[in-house]
């Protein structure tokens, strides 16, 4: 289903289409999370959230309103919102009872059709890469993942950070030549073998000139 | 091989970042969906009459009801609210503690409910019924008085027989206004018989009552006069019980209504 038409089918009848919703862009709003969190069962709760929050925003809205909707754009606000506001408190003891499904829901819905080895180094490569994401810090983390995992455009994520598109542009660029040197301190072999020597979102790093938005402002 | 800045460019580093992208967890769809009431969850409950199916979502419990397997009730249950109902291992803690102190007697013990598209006088029905303790009932007339209806006897009944919580809304503690135990909807009159009977009521010592025509009882010590299945009434011993065919005759005695069980809402229904 394509954009328009999904955001017809939410204005129209927004309880029957939202599952629509859910399953078409639950992927990006997951990896979004997990790529700035870490945790897999954070980076769900944080897309759950998300959902939640949209759906609640969507019910709100007149017909007219939806329809006009960027919806990559918004929902990624939403979701790095969460993930922003989970991380400032990440150990507070917030998180939901999660349900325990009888069925296979529990279990990944697919799995790469590679060779088993092929798939493996695939595997690994990849949470090599998750890992120096993961040590950025924030400010260049948020535009890395927004840009290159779920792929916006810089317009679109200067209106989900709130910032100037010329900054985020300058913070894609200095994020990529961080890991960039990253790649290099690890040397040929080895790969990044510790976890990131900075804490995602560290206290020391939060304090940042740059303007955070708050949901409402930016959904409004 | 040491690699340099110069060869790894912007693009080369697309690549593997773009694959970065994930897929979800196949249990984030159905967490939404019964977050938000868009479907439901369920797992089952013991109870007296066996075990039981508790659905709920984000807004509270939908239902409870009697299934002979969980895919039966998944059937019953889409064509009854168009809505799937996922297995879950076990309720949420919260949920199963307050089910279980409520089915205990509990009646402060918080549950939310799923009301939507219930009427409010269905709401005012249900709501009166969880007033009435565990271990005694109430006619359908007295629910219909106490709730401002006293015409609406019959509609009490049917909103009573529309009670998607039984249990956890003690429907089964309303019964006929000429004493007998009637019916219930959670699988016929007899569950509804060996429900009272788990709460310490003997339904056939209420029912003879009913037949030999009593329909309150009084003390001759208080001259207090109460519904037969009254805490108040239950203490009474045998020297001191009076029996009562109508309010006027414990009145023509000189007894007062009970203000607990007040029976007045039992007469003053058609």
């Amino acid at each position: 289903m394509d954009e328009p038409t999904l955001l017809a089918a939410l204005a129209a009848d927004l309880d029957r289409a939202f599952e629509t919703l859910v399953r078409a862009r639950q992927d990006r709003l997951y990896s979004i999370a997990l790529r700035m969190l870490g945790d897999p069962s954070d980076a769900e709760d944080a897309a759950q959230d998300a959902f939640v929050r949209a759906y609640r925003a969507l019910a709100d809205w007149e017909a007219q309103r939806i329809r006009e909707l960027r919806l990559d754009a918004w929902l990624a606000t939403i979701v790095v919102n969460i993930v922003r506001t989970r991380a400032r408190r990440r150990s507070a003891a917030g998180r939901r009872e999660s349900l325990t499904f009888l069925d296979e829901l529990d279990h990944p819905r697919s799995v790469p059709a590679d060779t088993p080895e092929g798939r493996l180094t695939r595997r690994e490569a990849s949470e090599a890469w998750a890992r120096r994401v993961l040590a950025l810090p924030e400010r260049y983390r948020a535009p890395v993942v927004l840009r290159h995992v779920d792929g916006l455009a810089y317009d679109e994520i200067a209106g989900v950070l709130g910032r100037p598109q010329g900054t985020v542009k300058a913070q894609v660029h200095r994020g990529l030549a961080l890991l960039r040197a990253m790649l290099e301190a690890e040397g040929p072999e080895d790969g990044p073998a510790e976890a990131p020597s900075t804490p995602p979102f560290a206290p020391a790093r939060r304090t940042t000139d740059i303007p955070i938005p708050r949901l409402q402002e930016v959904t409004r | 091989m040491i690699r340099s800045a110069g060869a790894l460019t912007d693009q080369a580093l697309a690549g593997p970042l773009a694959d970065l992208r994930t897929t979800a967890p196949g249990t984030l769809v159905p967490h939404v969906l019964i977050d938000l009431g868009l479907a439901d969850a369920y797992a089952p409950i013991d109870s007296p009459i066996g075990p039981l199916y508790v659905a709920f979502n984000g807004l509270g419990v939908v239902a409870v009801e009697q299934a002979a397997d969980g895919p039966s009730f998944e059937r019953a249950h889409a064509t009854r609210y168009g809505r799937p109902a996922y297995p879950v291992t076990a309720l949420p803690r919260r949920l199963a503690t307050a089910i279980r102190r409520r089915l205990a007697g509990d009646r402060r013990a918080r549950i939310p409910l799923d009301l939507r598209g219930r009427t409010a006088f269905e709401r005012d029905v249900w709501a009166k019924a969880v007033e009435i303790p565990r271990g005694e009932v109430r006619p359908y007339g007295w629910v219909a008085a106490e709730i401002g209806r006293p015409k609406a006897v019959r509609a009490v009944g049917t909103a009573l027989g529309h009670n998607p919580f039984p249990l956890i809304v003690p429907c089964h503690r309303v019964v006929r206004s000429d004493g007998l135990i009637g019916q219930y909807s959670l699988g016929g009159p007899a569950n509804k018989r060996t429900i009272l009977a788990a709460e310490g009521l003997d339904p056939d010592e209420l029912e003879a009552l009913a037949h030999a025509g009593v329909r309150y009882i009084g003390s001759d010590t208080t001259r207090i006069y109460c519904l037969p299945s009254c805490h108040h009434a239950r203490r009474i011993t045998d020297r001191h019980r009076m029996a009562f065919r109508s309010v006027a005759e414990g009145e023509r005695h000189g007894y007062r209504a009970c203000r607990v069980c007040r029976p007045g809402s039992a007469s003053a229904a058609a």
